[in-house]
C-alpha cells in the first residue's frame, strides 16, 4: 500500500474514532487478562464487553441526541439533569412497592414526554429568543436538579417493581441486556432519519452556515427546535436506564457531569464543536470508547475520582490528533526535516 | 435634540444593581433582623470566593470566541487539596505555599491558553479536560478531608476585621476578593490590556487587522482566569480550612450565572465586573433569604437563580434585538451587532 492510500484512509470520517478504539482495545487485550472473557450464565452473557456494551448504552443515547444538537452549532448542557428529572418521575410514579401504584407504560410515557417538553424549552430559548444555546441550557442544568427534588420531594425514591428493573437488566430468555436493545433502537432510527431524509444534510448545512440555510429556504430555527427536543427525549430514555440501573432515583448525583461525558463522547467521534459535519455512528464509537476506558481503568484498579486524570489526558491527547492546526504543524516539522535532509543528501 | 442615551448593557447592569436592592429590600420587610450591616457583610464572607472566580469568568467571557472557562470550580478543589496537604506534610511558609498555588494555577490557565489560541481548539473542551484533570489531580492527592492547622492559615481564617464605628466585621477573605474585583476593573477599563480584550471579543478580525496582540492577549486571558481560581482556591481555603475532593463543585456553572445576570454576554465584547459583583450579591441574598426562611430546602436557590437567569436573558436578548433594529435604521455600526441578528446557531 502506497503512502497516498494510507492518508487517504487517515482522512476517513471513523477512522480516528476506531483507530483510538482499536489501541485501547489493543492494550486490554495486552495488558489485562480475561478482558474479553465472556461467561454464558442463567440464560444471560455476563462480563467486561457485555458490562461495557450495557453501561456504554447510556452514553451513546446521551451522545446521539447531543451530536444533532452540536452539529447545528449548540450544545445542551442540561442533560444530565434532564436525565435526573426522568428518573425522579418514573420512580415516583411506579412507587416503592413489588407493584407499579400506576401502570409502567404510562410511568414511562410521563417521563419520557416530560423530558422531551423540557427539550422544547430549550430549543424555545435557543432558536424562537435567540439565546447562546451554553446560557439557555445552563438555565436547565441548574433548575433541574432542584426541579428533580421538587418531584421526589427531597427524598430518594426507591422502586422493587420487576419489569422495571429489565430496562437496565435482562428480560428472561434474552441474552443481551435491555439496554443495549433500547440503544440500538435510538441509533438506528436516528440514523435511519439524518441519512434517509434530508434532514441530515439540512442540520450540516445549518451548522456551517446558518444564514445561508435559511436563504436557502432551510427552517432553521425549526430545525433547531427538532434537534434541542429531541437530546430531551435521548435524555430522558437514559434517564430511565439510568433509574433503572440503580433501581431508585438520586436527584442530586444522578448523570451528575453526564453531559460532559456526553460531549465528550461526541468530540472524540470527531463532530466539531463548531458545528457542521457530524457523524452518529463516530459518537456512538466516541461513547464506547469513553466507557471501555473506563471500564479498563477500573480493572486496573484506579479510583472513580482518580479516573478523571486518565479521561482528561486521553481527550487532551483524542482532541490534539483531531485539531487540524496541530496535524498542521506535525506535518510541517516532518516536511522541513525532511527537506533538511534532502538538502544534505 | 439629542436623547439620553442608555445602552443595552448599562441598561442591564441598572436592573441588576435594583434587583438587588429591590431583594434585599423585600428581606428586610419580611425578616426584622435581616436589614442590618453584619447581613451585608456576610453575604460578602459567604460569597467572596465566588466572586473571585466571577472576576475571572467576566474576563473569558468578554473576550468571546466561544469562550468559557468550565476549570475553575475544579482548580478551587485542588488548590484547597494541595495547599492542606502541603500544610500538612511540608514544612513551607504559609505565604510560600499561597504563591506556589497561584503559580500552580498560573501555569494551568497558560496551558489551556495556549492549547485554546495556539492550536484552536473548543475553549469549552480544553476546560473541560481541564475540569476533570484538576478534579483528578485532587483525588490522586487524597479522596479524604485534609483539615488545614497551619498556624498562619487558621489565624487568617478566624481574624476579624471590623468596619469602623461598627460591630459588623469582615474576614481576610473578602479583602482579596475586594482587591481582585477593584484591579479587575480598573483593568479592564483603563488599560490597554483591558481595552484590548473588549476590542477583540467585540470583533476578533477587525482586532487582528488593527493590530492588536491578540493571541497574546487570549492566553493572558485564559492564564488570568485560572490565577484567579486559584486565588479563589486560597480564599476557600480560608473560609474551609480543608481540602476536599468535591468543594467547589459547580461552581463554575454559579459563576456563569452571576456574570450572565450581571449583563456579561458570551457572545463577547460586552460587560464588566461591576455586573458580575452585584450578579453575585443577588445569588448570596437568594441564599440567605432562603436561610431566614428556614424551612425552604436550599435547592430553591438553584430554581430562583435559574428563573432569574431565565428573565434575565430573555431581557437581554430582547434589549439587543431593539437595538440592532435600531442600528440597521441607522446603516451604522453594523459589524458586531450584524452579526447578532443572524440565528443563534453560531453562538456557542
Amino acid at each position: 500500500m502506497n503512502l497516498e492510500s494510507v492518508i487517504g484512509i487517515t482522512k476517513k470520517r471513523l477512522f480516528w474514532p476506531l483507530f483510538t478504539f482499536g489501541i485501547i482495545l489493543l492494550f486490554d487485550f495486552l495488558a489485562i487478562p480475561g478482558f474479553f472473557s465472556i461467561q454464558f450464565r442463567d440464560g444471560n452473557f455476563f462480563g467486561r464487553p457485555v458490562d461495557i456494551l450495557n453501561r456504554g448504552s447510556v452514553y451513546a443515547i446521551l451522545a446521539v441526541g447531543m451530536t444533532l444538537v452540536i452539529a447545528t452549532g449548540g450544545i445542551d448542557i442540561s442533560v444530565g439533569s434532564v436525565l435526573a428529572i426522568s428518573g425522579a418521575i418514573v420512580a415516583t410514579m411506579l412507587g416503592s412497592g413489588f407493584e407499579a401504584k400506576i401502570p409502567m407504560l404510562l410511568c414511562i410515557l410521563a417521563a419520557v414526554g416530560v423530558c422531551t417538553i423540557i427539550g422544547c424549552w430549550n430549543g424555545l430559548l435557543v432558536s424562537k429568543i435567540g439565546v447562546q444555546p451554553v446560557v439557555a441550557t445552563l438555565i436547565l442544568m441548574v433548575a433541574g436538579r432542584g426541579i428533580a427534588q421538587l418531584i421526589t420531594g427531597g427524598n430518594i425514591p426507591t422502586t422493587q417493581y420487576q419489569p422495571f428493573t429489565y430496562v437496565a437488566g435482562f428480560i428472561p430468555g434474552i441474552p443481551l441486556p435491555t439496554s443495549v436493545f433500547i440503544a440500538a433502537v435510538v441509533v438506528i432510527s436516528a440514523l435511519l432519519v439524518t441519512k434517509k431524509t434530508a434532514l441530515g444534510m439540512f442540520i450540516e448545512a445549518m451548522g456551517i452556515n446558518s444564514k445561508a440555510s435559511r436563504f436557502s429556504g432551510i427552517k432553521v430555527s425549526r430545525l433547531i427546535f427538532m434537534t434541542y427536543a429531541f437530546a430531551g427525549l435521548c435524555a430522558g430514555i437514559a434517564g430511565l436506564i439510568a433509574c433503572s440501573q440503580i433501581k431508585a432515583a438520586d436527584a442530586n448525583n444522578a448523570g451528575l457531569l453526564i453531559e460532559m461525558d456526553a460531549i465528550l463522547a461526541v468530540a472524540i467521534g470527531g463532530t466539531s464543536l463548531a458545528g457542521g459535519r457530524f457523524s452518529i455512528g463516530a459518537s456512538v464509537i466516541g461513547a464506547l470508547i469513553l466507557q471501555t476506558l473506563t471500564t479498563t481503568l477500573y480493572a486496573l484498579g484506579v479510583s472513580p475520582l482518580a479516573l478523571n486524570v486518565v479521561k482528561a489526558l486521553v481527550v487532551i491527547a483524542i482532541c490534539l490528533i483531531q485539531a487540524e492546526e496541530f496535524r498542521k504543524k506535525i506535518a510541517e516539522m516532518v516536511y522541513r526535516e525532511r527537506s533538511v535532509k534532502n538538502a544534505k543528501a | 435634540m439629542r436623547k439620553l442615551k442608555i445602552n443595552a448593557s448599562q441598561f442591564s447592569l441598572l436592573i441588576t444593581i435594583l434587583l438587588f436592592i429591590a431583594l434585599f429590600a423585600a428581606g428586610s420587610v419580611k425578616y426584622p433582623n435581616f436589614f442590618s450591616l453584619q447581613v451585608f457583610c456576610n453575604l460578602l464572607i459567604d460569597n467572596s470566593t465566588l466572586l473571585v472566580i466571577s472576576v475571572g469568568m467576566t474576563f473569558v467571557l468578554i473576550i468571546g470566541g466561544s469562550g468559557i472557562d468550565i476549570s475553575v470550580g475544579s482548580v478551587i478543589a485542588l488548590v484547597c487539596m494541595a495547599s492542606a496537604w502541603l500544610c500538612q506534610n511540608t514544612g513551607l511558609d504559609a505565604f510560600t505555599i499561597m504563591g506556589l498555588m497561584i503559580l500552580l494555577g498560573a501555569v494551568f490557565g497558560f496551558v489551556q491558553g495556549i492549547f485554546i489560541t495556539y492550536l484552536k481548539m473548543q475553549p469549552f473542551i480544553v476546560t473541560l479536560a481541564g475540569l476533570m484533570l484538576a478534579r483528578g489531580l485532587t483525588a490522586l492527592i487524597s479522596e479524604n478531608t485534609i483539615t488545614i492547622s497551619n498556624k498562619t492559615y487558621v489565624t487568617l481564617a478566624q481574624a476579624k476585621i471590623h468596619i469602623f464605628g461598627t460591630g459588623a466585621y469582615i474576614r481576610s477573605g473578602v479583602i482579596i476578593a475586594l482587591v481582585v474585583l477593584a484591579t479587575a476593573w480598573f483593568v479592564l477599563s483603563y488599560t490597554r490590556f483591558g481595552r484590548n480584550i473588549y476590542a477583540i471579543g467585540g470583533n476578533e478580525q477587525s482586532a487582528i487587522l488593527m493590530g492588536l496582540p491578540v493571541n497574546r492577549t487570549k492566553v493572558a486571558v485564559y492564564t488570568l482566569s485560572s490565577m484567579c481560581a486559584a486565588l479563589a482556591g486560597i480564599v476557600f481555603s480560608l473560609y474551609m480550612l480543608s481540602g476536599y475532593v468535591l468543594h467547589g463543585q459547580g461552581m463554575e456553572m454559579d459563576a456563569i450565572a452571576s456574570t450572565v445576570i450581571g449583563g456579561t454576554t458570551l457572545t463577547g465584547g460586552v460587560g464588566g465586573v461591576v455586573g458580575a459583583f452585584f450578579g453575585v450579591l443577588i445569588n448570596g441574598t437568594i441564599k440567605t433569604i432562603i436561610m431566614f426562611q428556614g424551612t425552604l430546602s436550599s435547592w430553591w436557590t438553584r430554581i430562583v437563580m435559574a428563573a432569574l437567569l431565565c428573565i434575565f436573558i430573555v431581557i437581554q436578548r430582547l434589549l439587543s434585538m431593539k437595538s440592532i433594529e435600531g442600528v440597521n435604521s441607522k446603516k451604522s455600526n453594523t459589524g458586531k451587532l450584524g452579526k447578532k441578528t443572524g440565528s443563534a446557531a453560531k453562538q456557542i
